[in-house]
């Protein structure tokens, strides 16, 4: 049984036809990524499965659930978590605090709680507080926790992003574009952290423009183009799909 | 832990003032600065749904005229024709009722101020938490303009009901005894222990708001300022987040509303009007929109200012010019400290 | 009702509506160019009729209009060029705090000037006795005045923006703003020029209702509020229907006092625009499709 399956998604802006008709699944503990040029209609792909745009027709199921009605909050609750292409971290918190933002679904203290200091509440803002400290550890930027987290440099920022999306102890991330405006040491960085996300038992799904990233450290492609779904297979599969080169590869550096 | 300290320090600094007004022989000025403790816990509340989950309200001083008025009223009008009602003797028997003279002898029957301060408290939570619903899903200027209508509401039901006193507003509301030997009034001779009643509801309003912003709900609140978006993939359910602390500064501004009116012993429309309630977001603005402590300083201090007639009849203008100058200039509030937090980044970098 | 009353509130209504949609059209034309909510709209309105009686002392009646208009106007630019035109993408809760510090200023000012007095613009024609018999019914030649004027200012207004360059460019700038800079129009005068034009309208709807609504200072807030609903109720941005919502608006609040006591009167209006915002925010005309592309 996958743990993620998008079945016949539609949707519609306008005239556009964004996504049509794209059916595909991502089964437990693989990095998946879906690629395809500018305006194939990945991050929309991305935002019908986090909820952030209503479909027009189409399933999503995760864990034999469907989704596809809940708003983004819910999904959150789900077990599904996700980064943002122009990175979206909280102004103003620190690192820290952006990350035990994350734990929220993983907590359950209240308004009153928090206003009357409960007692009940302090044990679990400890946990908050260790949990997100060992996620900073774990994507190695524990030495900003304290720091602004819009202050940071865009690849650490991209780091906090990380270890926020994990706090909520997802089974699937979702990641739009992670390698975006990185240069290639920062890329290869990233690369090295969702592998080692990968290993924590963390189904991965991304969008990606960046190739080298993409045929590196994922599992299986979705190939996407003018919001049809081209080709679906392993990355060595992919690079040799005529279609795939012609439409992707063939403009530029193939 | 540093919340405790900064609200030590403000008991303190309450404590000094008023030994200081003693010792001067100044202590009329307690008056003023009672007034504007009941004001500066209306804009803490404010400041919440401003500055720390980001939604605008134009029409704060209607909550504070509901929670007044409605005090006032249900402790004023005589219940005394209507003693013989099933219902009234029912409240009588619950004790909620209270039996005095007026200035001709004649028997006036009036509401427990407790048991007002319930029901207006009350009343102004129900009606944020039905008009939350549908205009916190508003953005800018529409949220902006339909919280102001709401305040123009209150406002002009203020001005059209006999019950309220029209354009005359109410007034020979009853002290209100808090608890025994804690009594809310504009008696001369009460009025060091009204100075500490009022600091007392704002230390413990602060209190319970920077506990707050600490917590989970708190962090979840600024991340909704922060990005909606990006709060909402972390699980915040945003719109009751937004709900949830609208009716809480609404039941801040009622509950000021209430104490102050106890304390004037009168309420006219003008508290109600949009005047007041851009005063408010102004002084939010000023202290920094995501500022407790900020909108705390500000509020007593414009307030006091006001109230001691500083600004003569240039009142509205001084605020409206502090909004533009604010606006222009600082709209990040003029005490964020820039030097302090860049010094903070400095030491976290290195 | 007897027929007479009817046909007076029916009047009022109009009258006021298309004040109301006056006061919108202003709106519409900064928001088109800015997506800036101008809320001292209704302080122009005011300006206007003040401006008019006071220059009326020295002036005759149509000269002092113009004057007041083209004060006005000035004003109005002024206003731009002082507080927002250096303003970098400014949030939109920073313009609607500055507006509304604006009107206060203006409101403010206008009280140190003319005091809390009642004014008024004498009548155009006649006095406020005389009337004109249209249908067997009596009319002030006011209320023509009031709906000529409009009339006259809707029109010219839509040709303006459709067949003068000016115009043209305004539109530009509304579609497209970024797009309209690079065809080489200056985006930052375009937003210069609609403050003075919605200013300017303001000014002339507020001169030529003075004789029959009075001028105070403190009228501002109450016209914008109004305006505002008729805006949204009509679409924002969209001037044709902002008169026919207008036309609503005033028809309603006029009849409203058949049932509801004048105290109420603007409550009445107030919750039809709470209604409208949480039922309809896109207006009555408009599609929710386009509306949720905008920028509120």
């Amino acid at each position: 049984m996958a743990l993620l399956e998008v079945t016949n998604v539609n949707k519609r802006f306008g005239g556009l036809h964004a996504v049509n008709d794209v059916t595909f699944s991502v089964e437990k503990g693989m990095i998946k990524a879906v690629i395809g040029p500018n305006g194939a209609g990945k991050t929309t792909l991305f935002n019908l499965i986090s909820g952030n745009l209503p479909l027009n027709s189409g399933k999503v199921l995760f864990d034999s659930k469907e989704i596809q009605a809940l708003q983004p909050h819910q999904i959150a609750n789900c077990g599904i978590s996700r980064t943002f292409q122009n990175i979206k971290l909280f102004p103003g918190m620190t690192a820290l605090e952006n990350v035990m933002v994350g734990r929220h679904t993983q907590s359950r203290a209240g308004f009153f709680a928090g206003m009357f200091h409960l007692p009940t509440s302090w044990s679990e803002e400890k946990e908050i507080r260790n949990k997100s400290l060992e996620l900073l550890d774990l994507l190695e930027i524990e030495q900003f926790a304290d720091a602004e987290a819009t202050s940071l440099a865009f690849g650490q920022q991209r780091a906090v992003e990380f270890a926020r999306a994990l706090a909520s102890d997802p089974q699937l991330l979702l990641l739009d574009e992670p390698a975006a405006g990185l240069n290639i040491y920062e890329t290869a960085e990233i690369a090295r952290l969702i592998t080692k996300i990968q290993s924590q038992g963390i189904t991965v799904l991304l969008v990606e423009h960046d190739m080298s990233l993409v045929m590196d450290i994922s599992d299986e492609i979705v190939v996407l183009s003018f919001g049809r779904k081209i080709a679906e297979d392993q990355p060595s599969a992919i690079q040799k799909n005529k279609e795939v080169i012609q439409i992707y590869l063939g403009d530029d550096d193939a | 832990m540093r919340q405790y300290f900064s609200l030590g320090f403000l008991l303190a600094l309450v404590v000094l003032v008023q030994l200081i007004t003693q010792w001067t022989d100044t202590a009329f000025y307690l008056t003023q600065l009672t007034m504007s403790a009941y004001y500066s816990l209306l804009i803490i509340g404010l400041c919440t749904i401003m500055g720390y989950a980001g939604q605008i309200s134009l029409g704060h001083a209607g909550f504070f005229a509901i929670g007044g008025y409605l005090s006032a009223g249900l402790t004023t009008h005589n219940l005394a024709p209507f003693a013989d009602n099933a219902f009234a003797s029912m409240l009588n028997k619950a004790g909620l009722l209270v039996a005095s003279q007026d200035l001709y002898g004649d028997p006036l029957l009036t509401l427990h101020p407790w048991a007002a301060c319930f029901i207006a408290v009350s009343t102004a939570l129900l009606i944020a938490l039905a008009l939350g619903g549908p205009v916190l899903k508003l953005k800018g200027h529409y949220l902006a303009m339909a919280t102001l209508g709401f305040g123009i509401i209150i406002y002009r039901i203020a001005m059209a009901t006999p019950y309220f006193g029209e354009a005359d507003g109410l007034s020979g509301v009853p002290s209100f005894t808090l608890l025994p030997g804690v009594t809310v009034s504009g008696d001369f001779g009460a009025r060091t222990s009204n100075y500490y009643i009022a600091w007392g509801a704002v230390l413990i309003g602060m209190l319970l708001l920077t506990n707050l912003v600490n917590s989970r709900m708190g962090r979840a609140l600024r991340a909704i300022h922060g990005s909606e978006e990006a709060a909402q993939a972390m699980g915040v359910d945003t719109a009751r987040a937004k709900l949830l602390t609208f009716v809480l500064s609404a039941g801040y501004a009622a509950l000021a509303g209430v104490l102050l009116t106890h304390y004037n012993g009168s309420i006219g429309p003008s508290e109600a009007g949009i005047m007041k309630s851009v005063r408010y977001v102004a002084i939010v603005a000023i202290g920094g929109m995501a500022h407790l402590w900020g909108a705390l300083i500000m509020g007593t201090l414009l307030n006091f200012m006001s109230l001691r007639g500083l600004f003569g009849s240039y009142d509205d203008a001084v605020f409206g010019c502090i909004l533009i100058v604010i606006m222009l200039f600082a709209p990040e509030g003029i005490l964020r400290l820039h030097l302090w937090q860049r010094f903070k980044k400095d030491k976290a970098k290195t | 009702m007897n027929p007479d009353l009817f046909f007076q509130y029916l009047l009022a209504g109009v009258t006021y509506g298309f004040l109301y949609a006056i006061v919108a059209i202003g709106f519409n034309i900064i928001y088109n160019t800015t997506g800036i909510i101008n809320f001292a709209q209704g302080e122009f309105v005011m300006l206007g009729g003040m401006f008019a009686i006071s220059l009326n002392n020295v002036l005759p009646l149509p000269l002092a209009i113009a004057a007041a208009v083209a004060l006005t106007m000035i004003i109005g630019a002024l206003l731009e060029v002082i507080f927002i035109r250096w303003l970098k993408s400014p949030s939109v809760l920073r313009m609607i705090i500055i507006t509304i510090g604006l009107s206060i200023i203006i409101r403010e000012l206008a009280l140190h000037f003319w005091g809390e007095t009642v004014y008024s613009l004498p009548y155009f024609i006649g006095n406020e006795l005389s009337t004109i018999t249209i249908l067997g019914a009596k009319v002030s030649p006011q209320v023509l005045w009031v709906i000529g004027v409009s009339t006259i200012m809707v029109t010219a207004l839509s040709l303006f923006f459709r067949f003068t360059s000016i115009g043209q460019q305004m539109r530009a700038c509304s579609s497209n703003r970024l797009a309209a800079q690079l065809c080489g129009i200056n985006a930052k005068n375009m937003v210069t020029f609609s403050f003075m034009l919605s200013a300017g309208i303001g000014a002339l709807a507020g001169c030529v209702i003075s004789p029959i609504t009075y001028t105070q200072y403190d009228i501002g807030p109450g016209l914008a509020i109004k305006g505002f609903t008729v805006a949204i109720l009509g679409g924002l941005g969209n001037s044709m229907a902002a008169v026919i919502a207008g036309l609503l608006l005033g028809l309603i609040e006029s009849f409203s006092i058949t049932v509801i006591p004048l105290a109420f009167q603007e409550a009445v209006s107030i919750s039809i625009l709470l209604l409208i915002l949480f039922v309809r925010p896109h207006g009555l005309f408009g599609r929710s499709e386009t509306a949720s592309l905008k920028e509120f």
